[in-house]
């Protein structure tokens, strides 16, 4: 396994949509170079037979019947709103065209 | 009336019969309870087991116990056993009426416009909610020191640390704030605070109690458990929590069993203890072993046949849980974007992008520990990783679960230390995440196989007399074991120490008085 | 914006072949959404079809909608695919606005159904078959409004509104495998392909199927090769391609363009690209790239589906006929010959002219209008016919004034342009525009002309002034007419056609 680098770091800021600064990245980069480091032995721990497990305890087929519940109205949806307008959330500009 | 010095040492379970026989009223109890944290928690050398405290709607949900039991009749027989009992919620899990900051700048402030179906269930049982309990930021620590707002110290010696995630809850049940509080377990964020503060706490079966509500951190480890003073006093608060959740698509359709029973069974013989032959000894601090072989002695003792077995995927379990814990956080945490609700922040400089705004907002509102699981996270999932991280990860949760079968193909419980050591000192590895890490290696395994697990006080460590937790593990669907080993374990060391751990305790009233006339 | 260079479609085909693919997103009309039970309703007022869930609250899970997973199934066979013995959900990561968990719940591993195929019938009556690859479940995102800049584009957008109502609508995503051999009927195919899907839909009841509101949304992958060459060219996806005729568009104008760019030795970009109506243009979007890492991993708040044989075969026994089938049946109840039922299916108002039958008009009559008024109407105003906004009510009602001889022919069309203008029901037009007729004069003087060309004596004779003659040509009239004409009138137009003053 590749050892985990800056750029690397610089790269999951990125898709995580978290900006880091030079030295943040920096040290990032060394702490999860650690840690993954710490953990590497999982990858040769299992064959290829095993199966994954994603849920703790197997369940299948649970349902909720298509009935209509409870609704919010709009003040409730947009009662922690760091903005809104006309009942609805309000964003900044998606694309950059400055 | 029964001096309230007394009366917030008193268990749930008592509390609740000197309710029902009318020797005290709920609000006095619930009273007696907000008075203990005005004195305890606040201050630069408080507790601050408390991120916000629900004096009013408290004491009226008190009031209103006390009013239909004062009128007798149908309402007051048909009031929950813990009606009245006051109670402290984790601040991970969300609440009408209170904030909920999941420990985090990015929630600073937020009002839930609904609440976790767990408070649902406690308001249906007209428990009065003391407040909301610190925590690290979204539950991710063992230490309560990466809460944004400010750690909470350890009863038993101020300069500690409660452990964590779920510090707060046991801090405030340790220092009397509270008799009963809830907490979440995602790693051991119920059992490891447990076992440095002296107090009980369970993770139920994965499952077993809803987790609608309950903020995710790694959605497929969670659960939400009863953190306590006492095994029964457990119990008394999974009953209530238990049981099938139509909005929890993970939760078990199966009837909760009779736990409060389980604890009440009194015997364990005949009964075989499996101690994990992977899960003490080296790495082990001596203190809390020697705590542990005094327990199985005692189990010994009471009829209890005890077995060694092995885990040796467990060696893997720490690894494991550190690709799946934060793969699954990266993905429950990017909801905070500072669109619909929490904390925003505009990019100091440059295009004024909703992309940059969530950057920005994330970059601030987010503590390093969070930030660090998260990149390590998208890290795991990323293409090109995913197959060795993430997919090894979940591999070698299978091979755990098969440890678990055998293991429990040869006894019924299984035991070990709760954690490798005693509480350490705030800070002391703060800077090293690795050695925080480490803190969960006992309490890991059971949550990647979903199996429930208990912790309860062992006793004092000789080095340094600090709390030492036993933990016991039993098989899925099975926590009623848990219980009925845990009480009888509980009452066995109690025997012997002459009265609960917790009375030998510093006071905490006279330390902090002390520590503000020095100042 | 620049126009991008194209060749024509004569030369893009002479030169090379096109290889299509379709992810067509059909929205279903369950009551309540995916995964929470807030209402799956269209237009009402912004976040108030929304609870917790639906607006990604902390702390929050989904629960799967039975209904939808059943509806799921049932195009999953309609499309002659396996149905999937377990499957799960997974989470797609990317962040955007409308997207309120930053991930949108889908499957990605093992669709509930795969493998299938759809034969699909050209205007000239050749059976072409398309393979699906896929069809999986996933949730609806919020509508984003963008606000400043023009025409509500995005791009010079000053900030945008975002109403959640959308978000958690069940989704059914189709997706073809690669189309060959369609050649220059590719733009015809197009449109053929998602008219059958919308209609397998539609037929199934497990959606509303109304491309106009994005019920039915198709995405159109295109790519050239030269003739001859196995390996497919590089792909441009063009998104949300909202109505039949578009799609049909689209797939020619990216097959032109494609060429322009290859004939001037330049490589296609992989990218999406945005349709615009109004210039029937395709605008370049955000290229795919690396960066598309979407971290697919298992949904862990949500377990496993497991569609037992039975269950399957229940669904399956609850199906309708398929439309291959009712085609043949329709045809049949409403006479139709094969040229006129190809027509109609052709200018895709077969459905309209079903429902108009069932409003009460004959099958003659729904053909008429739809053949004969709207699918003109409708390709003048450059939309599909169903779109235009004629109710099957109001043809019905047409047709019963002009039976009524309260209008003719004329004023009918012209009542049914009132109707489309928005001035009202046909009666209310016919009021305001005074066009009622106290009878119609058209076949009434037919029916004398014959009348008097059979008489040519009695003619002569009223033309003589022998007035009392004409009782026998009103009497051959109202024969005509089965006693329905006005006699009155009848005789004041005998005088006039004879140049007698009465």
């Amino acid at each position: 396994m590749a050892a985990i680098n800056r750029d690397d770091v610089a790269h999951l800021a990125q898709l995580a949509h978290i900006e880091m600064s030079a030295e943040e990245l920096d040290r990032m980069a060394g702490e999860l170079a650690v840690i993954v480091d710490s953990v590497k032995s999982v990858s040769e721990a299992a064959g290829d037979d095993v199966p994954a497990t994603s849920h703790p305890i197997p369940l299948t087929n649970v349902f909720r019947e298509d009935v209509v519940g409870h609704t919010f109205t709009a003040e409730q949806a947009l009662s922690g709103a760091p903005d809104s307008d006309e009942n609805r959330f309000k964003v900044p500009a998606i694309l950059d065209e400055a | 009336m029964t001096d309230t010095n007394e009366l917030i040492r008193l268990s749930a379970a008592q509390l609740a019969g000197m309710l029902a026989a009318g020797e005290v009223t709920s609000v006095e109890v619930t009273q007696a309870y907000l008075d203990r944290i005005a004195a305890v928690d606040g201050g630069e050398r408080g507790v601050n087991a408390f991120l916000h405290v629900n004096t009013e709607e408290a004491l009226a949900v008190a009031a209103e116990v006390d009013a239909i039991r004062a009128a007798g009749g149908a309402a007051a027989e048909e009031l929950h056993v813990l009606a009245g009992v006051p109670i402290a919620v984790k601040d991970l899990i969300v609440t009408i009426g209170q904030p909920t900051t999941a420990g985090s700048k990015i929630l600073e402030g937020w009002h839930s416009p609904y609440d976790a179906t767990v408070v649902k269930r406690l308001r249906a049982a007209k428990m009065p909610i003391l407040g909301k309990t610190n925590l690290d930021e979204f539950a991710m620590g063992s230490s309560t020191e990466h809460s944004a707002y400010g750690p909470t110290r350890n009863p038993w010696d101020l300069d500690r640390i409660p452990g964590g995630s779920g510090g707060g809850s046991a801090a405030a049940v340790a220092a009397f704030e509270a008799p009963l509080a809830l907490g979440t377990d995602t790693g051991g964020s119920i059992r490891q605070p447990g076992a440095v503060t002296g107090t009980v706490g369970v993770k139920p079966t994965y499952g077993g109690v809803s987790r609608y509500g309950a903020i995710a951190m790694a959605s497929s480890l969670d659960q939400i458990g009863p953190v306590s003073r006492t095994v029964l006093d457990s119990a008394l608060l999974h009953q209530v929590i238990g049981g099938h959740d139509p909005f929890d698509s993970t939760s078990l359709p199966d009837p909760l069993a009779d736990l409060v029973a389980a604890a009440r069974v009194g015997n364990v013989e005949g009964m075989r203890i499996g101690i994990i032959k992977e899960l003490h000894g080296e790495g082990y601090q001596a203190g809390v072993e020697n705590r542990f072989n005094e327990s199985l002695e005692l189990l010994k003792q009471a009829g209890a046949e005890i077995v060694e077995v092995s885990c040796p995927n467990f060696q893997y379990a720490l690894g494991a849980y550190y690709l799946i814990m934060p793969s699954e956080a990266s993905s429950n945490l990017a909801k905070f974007d500072g669109v619909r609700y929490g904390l925003r922040v505009l990019p100091k400089d440059g295009p004024m992008t909703i992309e940059r705004v969530m950057g920005a907002t994330r970059a601030a509102g987010f503590g390093d520990e969070v930030k660090r699981r998260i990149i390590l996270g998208t890290y795991a999932l990323s293409a090109g990783y995913y197959d060795a991280y993430y997919g090894s990860a979940q591999k070698v949760r299978t091979l755990v679960q098969r440890d678990f079968e055998a293991a429990f193909a040869q006894a019924d419980v299984l035991i070990s230390p709760t954690a490798p050591t005693t509480a350490f000192k705030l800070g002391e590895k703060l800077n090293d995440p690795l050695a925080m890490y480490l803190n969960d290696v006992a309490t890991i395994p059971a949550n990647l196989a979903g199996v429930p697990g208990l912790t309860l006080p062992g006793g004092l460590a000789d080095e340094d007399g600090l709390p030492v937790g036993i933990q016991l593990l039993a098989p899925a669907r099975e926590d009623a074991r848990l219980y009925r080993v845990g009480a009888v374990l509980e009452s066995l060391l109690e025997a012997q120490w002459g009265g609960p751990l917790l009375d030998k305790a510093p006071a905490l009233v006279e330390t902090l008085v002390a520590a503000k006339e020095a100042k | 914006m620049s126009t991008d260079a194209t060749l024509s479609f004569e030369e893009a085909m002479e030169k090379y072949d096109p290889v299509l693919g379709f992810e067509v997103h059909v929205e279903l009309n369950t009551k309540s959404k995916m995964f929470s039970s807030a209402p799956n309703v269209f237009g009402d007022e912004p976040n108030t079809n929304v609870n917790e869930v639906d607006l990604g609250m902390p702390g929050v899970l989904p629960v799967v909608n039975r209904v939808a997973i059943e509806s799921s199934i049932k195009i999953g066979l309609a499309l002659n695919c396996k149905i999937a013995e377990s499957c799960t959900f997974a989470r797609k990561q990317y962040f955007y606005p409308d997207t309120p968990k930053n991930f949108q719940t889908s499957q990605y591993e093992d669709p509930i159904a795969y493998d299938g195929y759809l034969d699909i019938e050209l205007s000239d009556g050749t059976i072409f078959r398309v393979e699906i690859e896929r069809a999986h479940m996933e949730e609806d995102a919020g509508k984003l409004t963008h606000m400043g800049g023009a025409a509500g584009r995005i791009q010079g957008a000053d900030f945008s509104l975002v109403d959640y109502n959308r978000s958690g609508v069940p989704l059914v995503e189709i997706v073809t495998k690669p189309i060959e051999g369609a050649g220059s009927r590719a733009p015809e195919l197009a449109k053929a392909y998602v008219a059958a899907v919308r209609e397998i839909v539609k037929n199934l009841g497990v959606s509303d199927a109304k491309m106009e509101r994005g019920n039915v949304r198709c995405d159109a992958n295109v790519s050239l090769r030269p003739h001859g060459r196995e390996r497919f060219g590089i792909r441009s996806e063009t998104k949300n391609v909202n109505s039949l005729r578009a799609v049909e568009h689209a797939v020619r104008y990216e097959i032109q363009r494609h060429a322009a760019v290859l004939d001037a030795g330049n490589p296609i970009i992989q990218e999406t690209r945005h349709w615009h109506e109004d210039t029937r243009t395709t605008t370049s979007g955000r290229p795919k790239s690396d960066a598309d890492d979407y971290r697919y991993f298992p949904e862990p708040d949500l377990v496993p589906i497991v569609a037992s044989r039975e269950w399957v075969e229940e669904l399956r026994a609850t199906l309708p006929e398929p439309p291959a089938a009712r085609r043949k049946r329709l045809q049949s109840d409403w006479g139709y010959s094969d040229l006129e039922f190809r027509d109609v299916v052709n200018a895709g108002v077969m459905d309209e002219i079903e429902e108009t039958i069932a409003a009460g008009a004959t099958a003659t009559v729904a053909r008429k209008w739809w053949m004969g008024e709207i699918v003109g109407r409708a390709k003048n105003a450059d939309v599909d016919p169903g779109q235009l906004g004629v109710q099957p009510a109001t043809i019905v009602e047409l047709n019963r004034m002009v039976e009524d001889g309260k209008i003719n022919n004329k004023m009918a069309t012209e009542v049914l342009d009132g109707v489309l203008a928005g001035e009202g029901t046909p009666a209310e037009i016919v009021e305001k525009r005074g066009l009622a007729v106290v009878s119609d004069d058209g076949p009434l003087l037919e029916a004398i002309d014959a009348a008097l060309a059979a008489q040519p004596d009695v003619a002569d004779k009223i033309r003589a002034g022998k007035l009392q003659a004409i009782g026998a040509i009103v009497g051959g009239v109202m024969k005509a007419t089965r006693g329905q004409a006005d006699a009155g009138r009848v005789k004041e137009l005998i005088l006039s056609k004879l140049g007698v003053e009465g």
